[in-house]
């Protein structure tokens, strides 16, 4: 894959300047698109508007929606079939209204409610970077398959009247250090972190776009391709309580800390955005997902139990789901659930084993999980799957054992969830970067 | 004429095993855009070797999942000149292995480095024991590069792989209370991680060597014992000791191996690039012969294919470099009849005995708990390490009680004198199964004036080229060597105490039989060394006679050694890319005036 060979030797400033001042000398244009070439990894532009083999931001990648699938656009220079064309206003009024240069609503699988916080300053960069700054790609748009009448383009404003606010830009403070403020700004803007991690309601709309006043924000998402996303607020059961700033930026620039590693759709996340974020940028994201009140106010904190561990070391195999675990998971995440280091996560206390729906846990023992290869962390360390391995009964047994031993408080699984899943699971293939290898 | 032309590229890598890995890491970071060819196909943990699919003894060991396809190419075998030779058509005797990661994807993991007087094994017996203590068509020579010179790279390597074990000195000061090997040369830090566990019956072989007045130590292992991250950012994770090593891509990143230790760090940069699936035919050259100008190879859907480069570096599995020089016209080849020339020269294996004991029900040693890498070693035999001059032979050899997990299929093992079927064999090996282990003798090979590699005149490979001719026969040296050392051992083996003890040793007069598997420990061919009318690289690893080709891997050795050879192929190859890096590239030039 060579979607970022375009981006190799430049070398990136997180220097902020005055957009008017941008186009005045080809430096000025350069450091322009270098701050925009950064911005558009860190609002992922590149996971959607490219598909699979393909060109990097000619479009075409299918995104599955409730109503049907969908296709990315076109975003390269291009002037036939892109965004060639398109004046600055053309661009912020899309990326703050979802509205395209035609005059019609674009779905909101694009997330322009929170691409409109981006400030002025950061939008003209990214429109540099979108002119100049990517190879156009002659390449049309797919058409959706989204069937009449919900393929209506007009509900789409009434959905934006009612669910996008007013834009409210960002003043960046120019601050060099991490800050809370800038945190809020990255993930509630580019970062668009709320599509995934914030409850939807009935109409899709993410029933929160900011920290402000909401508990809900970022208060764990639905299943996504039949992964959790789960809280990233600062709250027990779940979210983000047990891990430190240190913790959180290390997960965002290596796909993996002492606590956890990164599994099923946030690896792209990582391995497309997070990783070439700087140090400032993901520790004011870290310091501010910290500073999100909990939702979950009556969760407990977790402490670790030592029955299972003492009763496992000694042979004493309590049920179906212990036995699983001894003769499969064992051998790397240990009897005491502690894993090892960070080559094999702990189980014993890690967040995603704590939350009431246990989908994330079941889709991993049955299509495995490959940890993203990343700069700072380059190895795919992959379990494999168990799907041909173990049942639906034998996958609710382990599932259910791992949620709640060690002092862990997940949910437990059914054999009817396995068996749901296991309709559409498939084999884990590792996420990272593979330029040149062939055959 | 070659179908395609590609880009001319800075560097070409033939064969991605260990240390065409190593040579890919080193030249990229010095900014070179390299190239790496591999014959075989692409491989990883995931999901070559995924759990539980990868615990398949028919499909990896009987089926040759991961070794050489004999169906395109092989090589072929006489005892002597005067013989035919025939094709190696069945994986017997030794594994080479073939697709990405090499042998070192489904090696066992025993990480050794070398006796400092193997390096210069010529001028070390002639010194110590006289000029006619080498026998008569024995060629001896030194490698041309000290311990010492190499001692930083062996350090590097340790810490790449993460082997585990216990120095016994650093800097020159007794460590850990003197647990390690005392027969190790010195070292400039500890190993990366610490010594293995060890299982039972390589804690009864220790007991009892000790008792014996032997040294014994826990091997150094690249079957690691924590969790680690090497030098490159890479990952591995804790052995488990399912047995599953030699021969198998190991599911839980345990085994240090360039597909677990390298490659994920060469994925993450843009001057690298890796093509599976594609067989070099030959290295070209320009008009003069004294410059490469790239490789000509075959790829996966049959177009030749030309890769210009600036510099190739051959890194095949050991003998394989001796092919590609003598397909390629690099060097002289070697003439057993004048002795003149030197591709193909300084042929060595390794001389394997073992000694098994039975305990008959109820000593539970469970022998299929294990790991290939690491067990109880002992030095007390090996290299020089052992007066030499009353015994009149040439060499020596580690022993080591490393359990390996019992394969079904290659056969359990039962005492001496066991029907080969029916009722009591059955009963045998119920009673034996978990109650019998073994130690292995890993005897050195000398070189010798007709153990030789040539192009074979009448059999050629799937490309139509000619195929690498062996005219290899065990010699009395060495055997005799194997049945002293195995001798000494009878003592350890009774102490052991069992009910009873088989012992696999050579006969003198035993010829080199291809059926049982021995070793895959083949050395020589291109060997480095000091005088360019005996060797094929110098010192640097530098061809001598076409400037930027440089050769790597086992094939380099002049003479075997007693220890396994990836430690010193590797550490031998960050010595190369080192003289590459500091000094080659700024000035592309034979390295050594000649």
């Amino acid at each position: 894959m060579k979607i970022f060979s375009l981006f190799s030797g430049f070398v990136l400033t997180l220097a902020l300047f005055d957009a008017a001042q941008a186009a005045s000398s080809p430096t000025a244009n350069q450091q322009q698109i270098a701050r925009g070439q950064y911005l558009a990894r860190v609002g992922d532009c590149v996971a959607c508007h490219t598909a699979r083999n393909g060109q990097p931001f000619a479009g075409g990648l299918p995104i599955q929606t409730p109503l049907g699938k969908i296709y990315s656009t076109n975003i390269t220079p291009d002037k036939e079939t892109g965004i060639g064309n398109w004046s600055y206003d053309d661009f912020a009024r899309l990326m703050r209204h979802g509205e395209t240069k035609a005059g019609y609503a674009v779905y909101p699988a694009m997330p322009y409610p929170s691409y409109s916080r981006t400030s002025d300053a950061d939008m003209h960069a990214l429109y540099t970077y979108f002119q100049l700054g990517v190879q156009p790609v002659s390449q049309d748009s797919y058409g959706n398959t989204i069937p009449w009448p919900l393929s209506l383009r007009w509900p789409l404003k009434i959905w934006r009247a009612m669910f996008a606010p007013t834009p409210a830009p960002y003043a960046d403070a120019g601050d060099e250090e991490a800050s809370v403020a800038l945190g809020a700004y990255l993930v509630e803007g580019l970062g668009h972190c709320g599509s995934c991690h914030t409850p939807r309601g009935v109409a899709l709309q993410e029933q929160a776009l900011t920290g402000e006043g909401s508990s809900i924000y970022l208060s764990g998402g639905g299943a996504i391709d039949g992964w959790i996303a789960p809280s990233l607020r600062n709250e027990h059961g779940g979210g983000l309580a047990d891990w430190s700033v240190a913790d959180i930026a290390e997960f965002l620039r290596s796909g993996r800390n002492q606590r956890s590693a990164s599994f099923g759709a946030m690896n792209d996340v990582i391995v497309e955005s997070t990783q070439f974020m700087t140090d400032r940028d993901r520790t004011s994201i870290a310091a501010f997902l910290k500073s999100l009140p909990p939702r979950q106010t009556d969760a407990k904190p977790y402490a670790y139990d030592n029955n299972i561990s003492q009763a496992l070391y000694a042979g004493r195999v309590s049920g179906a789901g212990a036995q699983v675990y001894l003769d499969r998971c064992a051998a790397c995440h240990k009897s005491n659930g502690k894993g090892n280091g960070k080559a094999f996560p702990a189980l014993a206390g890690n967040a995603v084993l704590q939350t009431g729906d246990p989908t994330s846990a079941i889709h991993i023992v049955l299509s495995g999980a490959a940890m993203p290869a990343t700069r700072a962390a380059p190895s795919a360390l992959t379990m494999a799957p168990y799907a041909d391995v173990l049942n639906d009964q034998q996958i609710a047994d382990v599932v259910s054992f791992i949620q709640t031993s060690w002092g862990n408080s997940g949910g437990k699984a059914t054999v009817d969830q396995v068996a749901k899943l296991r309709k559409t699971a498939v084999p884990v293939s590792a996420r990272g970067r593979t330029p040149g290898t062939s055959g | 004429m070659a179908d395609i032309k590609m880009k001319p590229v800075d560097a070409v890598i033939v064969g991605f095993g260990w240390t065409g890995a190593i040579m890919a890491k080193e030249l990229t970071e010095a900014g070179l855009h390299v190239v790496a060819l591999e014959r075989g196909a692409y491989r990883d943990t995931y999901p070559d070797g995924a759990y539980p699919k990868t615990l398949d003894e028919l499909t990896y060991l009987q089926r040759w999942k991961l070794f050489q396809d004999m169906s395109k190419t092989s090589v072929t075998f006489r005892h002597a000149g005067s013989d035919s030779a025939l094709p190696y058509r069945q994986i017997g005797a030794f594994k080479p292995g073939e697709g990405v990661g090499g042998a070192g994807l489904h090696w066992a993991g025993q990480h050794w480095r070398v006796h400092p007087e193997e390096l210069k094994l010529k001028s070390h017996y002639q010194e110590k024991y006289g000029r006619k203590f080498i026998p008569n068509g024995m060629t001896l020579q030194d490698f041309g590069v000290t311990y010492e010179e190499l001692e930083p790279h062996f350090d590097f390597v340790e810490k790449m792989m993460g082997t585990s074990g216990q120095a016994y000195w650093v800097k020159g000061q007794v460590v850990a209370g003197g647990v390690g090997n005392p027969f190790e040369a010195d070292r400039s830090d500890n190993y990366s991680l610490p010594r293995q566990k060890t299982p039972y019956p390589a804690h009864l072989f220790e007991v009892a060597a000790r008792e014996c007045g032997l040294h014994p130590f826990q091997e150094p292992s690249a079957n690691v014992s924590q969790p680690y991250t090497n030098q490159y950012g890479c990952q591995m994770g804790p052995c488990n000791f399912c047995g599953f090593c030699s021969g198998f891509a190991c599911y839980n990143y345990s085994k240090a191996s360039p597909n677990v230790n390298i490659l994920p760090a060469l994925k993450q940069v843009e001057n690298f690039e890796l093509r599976s699936n594609c067989n070099v035919l030959r290295i070209d050259l320009d008009s003069t012969k004294k410059k490469a100008t790239g490789v000509t190879y075959v790829d996966a859907k049959g177009n030749t294919v030309e890769q210009p480069a600036a510099l190739v570096i051959a890194s095949t599995f050991a003998y394989n470099n001796a092919r590609l020089f003598l397909l390629s016209g690099i060097g002289k080849p070697y003439d057993p009849t004048t002795g003149k020339g030197a591709v193909g020269k300084n042929l060595a294996y390794q001389t394997m005995s073992s000694v098994r004991m039975f305990y008959g029900p109820g000593k539970n040693l469970n022998g299929f708990i294990g790991a290939a890498g690491n067990g109880v070693a002992l030095d007390d035999f090996n290299a020089d390490n052992f007066d030499h001059a009353p015994l009149g032979f040439v060499g020596g050899g580690p022993v080591w009680c490393n359990p390996t997990g019992i394969k079904p299929i290659s056969g359990i093992p039962v005492p001496t004198g066991t029907p080969k079927w029916g009722k009591n064999w059955k009963t045998a090996v119920k009673d034996n199964y978990t109650n019998t282990t073994s130690f292995e003798v890993h005897g050195s090979n000398m070189v010798y004036a007709d153990n030789y590699l040539d192009l074979d005149p009448t059999y050629t490979d799937s490309f139509g080229q000619p195929l690498l001719r062996f005219t290899f026969d065990l010699k009395d040296n060495d055997i005799r060597m194997s049945r002293y050392i195995t001798e000494q051992m009878q003592k350890v083996a009774k102490a052991m105490n069992p009910k009873s003890i088989q012992t696999s040793v050579m006969q003198i007069g035993d010829h080199f039989d291809l059926r049982p598997y021995q070793t895959t420990h083949w050395a020589g061919g291109v060997a480095m060394g000091l005088d360019r009318s005996t060797s094929v690289l110098n010192r640097y690893l530098q061809s001598w006679d076409v400037h930027n080709v440089f050769a790597v891997g086992s094939g380099v050795f002049p003479v075997g050694i007693g220890y396994n050879p990836t430690g010193l192929a590797t550490a031998l190859a960050y010595w190369s890319a080192k003289a590459i890096r500091e000094q080659y590239l700024k000035d592309p030039r034979p390295l050594i005036d000649a």
